[in-house]
């Protein structure tokens, strides 16, 4: 098992034949991902490392059977890539596009609750389910395959953990990045109940940042929904009040989504706050 | 971008909420068509400017040429005020708090009002801020402001214009991709009818190429944050000595956090994001330069980015250009290995983990 993208999963690239599509459909599926279509309106007929493209999301799905979508639009056209891939019966959606503006994301995610679909992002870098499958751009080579389920907000910070944890021989069962923008589809609490139900995840890190106050969430779920222990880091303790840190979701504004507020949250519901981020496999072992 | 007061409230014209009689007023000389008593306000994007001597009001030419000579100028929390609103007053009969925000948790947008209008938000207890969500699927409906208005326990002409002015600015939200629009206090007159008599009207970044219409306004930036913005680098500004360069802004964040450890402090938030272009590393460089950084710490995770492609412009710019600050480099990852001779070659100083060069940053620069 592993949470939401494993064997089973078959990957549909949207904006497959720019740049970013074609170098990621290469190493999706050097990492073993089953890429098995692609998206690019006026583009249908040709091929992408081997990937047929085609013209509409409906005919992917009907001449492929794909269940997964990878977004990689740019973020003008993203919410009619989104909707698109709802509309053709897609159950797995993950975008990595930036940029995107708030209420765009905010009309995407509910449209996915009402369609029963899963939707990771926006502005993240996607998931990884080692041995598994990879959907989205994070790098293949820090991942082992192992009991450890990563959720986070973040991108290279992530990948930085990870690594960490690969480094000292722990191996991870799926790493999730939730995104970066205030507006995510995925949260941590969407995060932690699918790890508590996977058998092959055994403990849980969260990876926050300041901004909102998602992290106060998961950490009063934590306290009466999740038995397997959770290992956290918050970045953005010396971040000043009112500027936004680089992600448009990472800003204390009026006075919340400080990174003392999180972390209080969580040691107060158990779960060891990591104080560099490489110090994580250290609280595991 | 948050739109100066005058701003939002042409945008609560268009959408058919009053708002009081006046304009801006360019110098002494220039108070025609405005009746007395009026209220001269400094335009600046930052709550507070009542107490800071920003708003007063003017019974005639005299006082008002004082007056508008003291605020025009003056520094509210490091913001210079270049426009001067105004408007004359309004008789008031009760004063309310409206706003519609994005509930980052619901996802949704929020409307929350109160009868508790023209103090600061943050000081109205939680039992009499009364709030409505709105799933963007359905919109706006009858019953969500019902929900409010009903709360409010207005007479009932009163609620009735409430209402209005509610769908009115809900509107306005979603067709200009608003993080926030706040009414602070929304009057009712003496005379009858309700009117906005402050505007908050804060619209998404990423939104505004949709909103050709409204002008952008880069007054929150100092000139090297402006500068790194329009090459598209994600800088900023910090009260400490260390310039700290990343990729991603989580790693950003983080290394900023290291540095506190080793009582080091931030100087400079620059995230170079996923490139490996040495044009842009180049420029990174020559913008944390102009920052003048006592020591700077460059933190690379390579993931997709390659360490030694990076490292490639670094040393260029180095080599090229020179640079009069200590550089402590931490590398990991793809071709970490590549990436710290070529920096060892440059003669900057590699750190082994990001401890010790936070360690090693943050002694340097003390």
């Amino acid at each position: 098992m592993a949470i939401f993208a494993d064997k089973s999963s078959k990957v549909l690239v949207q904006g497959a034949t720019g740049h970013q599509g074609v170098f990621h459909i290469g190493a999706m599926k050097e990492f073993g991902t089953n890429v098995v279509a692609g998206v690019t309106p006026g583009k249908g007929g040709q091929e992408v490392e081997g990937v047929p493209i085609f013209n509409d999301v409906f005919d992917g799905v009907s001449e492929t059977g794909a269940n997964t979508s990878l977004i990689l639009v740019p973020a003008r056209f993203a919410k009619d890539a989104v909707f698109e891939s709802l509309d053709a019966g897609i159950k797995t959606i993950v975008v990595i596009t930036e940029n995107i503006p708030f209420h765009d994301a905010m009309e995407f995610v509910h449209y996915s609750k009402y369609k029963g679909a899963v939707l990771i992002g926006p502005n993240c870098p996607g998931i990884a389910s080692p041995g598994k499958t990879k959907i989205g751009i994070l790098p293949g080579q820090i991942f082992k395959e192992g009991y450890v389920g990563v959720a986070s907000r973040s991108g290279t910070l992530t990948y930085e953990i990870v690594n960490s944890l690969t480094e000292k021989g722990i191996g991870q069962s799926t790493c999730v990045g939730l995104g970066g923008d205030p507006i995510i589809g995925t949260t941590f609490i969407d995060s932690l109940n699918a790890f508590e139900k996977d058998s092959e995840t055994k403990s849980i890190v969260l990876v926050g940042e300041i901004g909102g106050t998602a992290e106060e969430e998961a950490a009063e779920h934590i306290k009466e929904h999740i038995s397997k222990p959770v290992y956290a880091f918050i970045a953005g303790r010396t971040a000043p009040p009112g500027k936004r840190m680089g992600h448009a979701g990472a800003i204390i504004a009026r006075g919340k989504g400080t990174a003392e507020s999180k972390i209080k949250a969580f040691e107060k519901a158990g779960v060891k706050v990591a104080k560099f981020p490489t110090d994580i496999a250290d609280l595991i072992e | 971008m948050k739109l100066f007061e005058y701003r939002g409230k042409e945008l609560f014209d268009k959408y058919g909420i009053a708002v009081p009689n006046g304009r801006l007023v360019k110098d002494i000389n220039d108070f025609s068509g405005l009746n007395f008593p009026f209220v001269l306000k400094a335009q600046v994007p930052i709550g507070g400017r009542g107490k800071a001597g920003g708003i007063k009001s003017a019974e005639n030419l005299k006082d008002a040429k004082e007056k508008f000579s003291k605020i025009m100028g003056m520094d509210i929390k490091g913001y210079t005020v270049r426009k001067v609103l105004a408007e004359e007053k309004v008789d008031i009969k009760k004063e309310l708090y409206l706003s519609i925000t994005l509930d980052r948790s619901k996802r949704m947008p929020l409307i929350m009002a109160s009868v508790e209008g023209g103090m600061d938000i943050e000081s109205v207890p939680d039992e009499k801020i009364f709030k409505e969500w709105v799933n963007p699927l359905i919109g706006i409906q009858p019953f969500h402001v019902r929900g409010i208005v009903s709360k409010l326990k207005l007479e009932k002409e009163d609620g009735k214009e409430v209402a209005k002015v509610i769908s009115k600015i809900y509107k306005l939200f979603r067709e200009y991709d608003c993080e926030l629009v706040e009414i602070n206090p929304l009057i009712i007159k003496k005379d009858g009818g309700v009117m906005a008599l402050d505007s908050k009207v804060n619209i998404n970044d990423d939104a505004m190429y949709r909103h050709t219409d409204i002008e952008p306004e880069i007054v929150e930036l100092t000139p090297l944050e402006k500068d790194a913005k329009e090459k598209g680098i994600a800088f900023i500004q910090l009260d400490g000595n260390i310039g700290v360069i990343a990729n991603g802004a989580g790693l950003t964040m983080a290394t900023l956090d290291a540095l506190t450890n080793y009582n080091g402090k931030g100087g400079v938030f620059l995230d170079l994001g996923g490139t490996d272009d040495p044009e842009k590393v180049k420029q990174a460089f020559s913008l944390m330069k102009k920052a003048k950084p006592k020591v700077i710490f460059l933190n690379l995770f390579g993931g997709i980015t390659r360490c030694d492609t990076v490292a490639k412009g670094v040393k260029e710019v180095i080599t090229k250009e020179g640079i009069d600050c200590p550089v402590i480099t931490r590398i990991k990852g793809c071709n970490e290995d590549q990436a710290k001779d070529i920096l060892k070659d440059a003669g900057l100083i590699t750190g082994t983990t990001l401890q010790d060069a936070a360690q090693k940053s943050s002694d340097l620069a003390r």
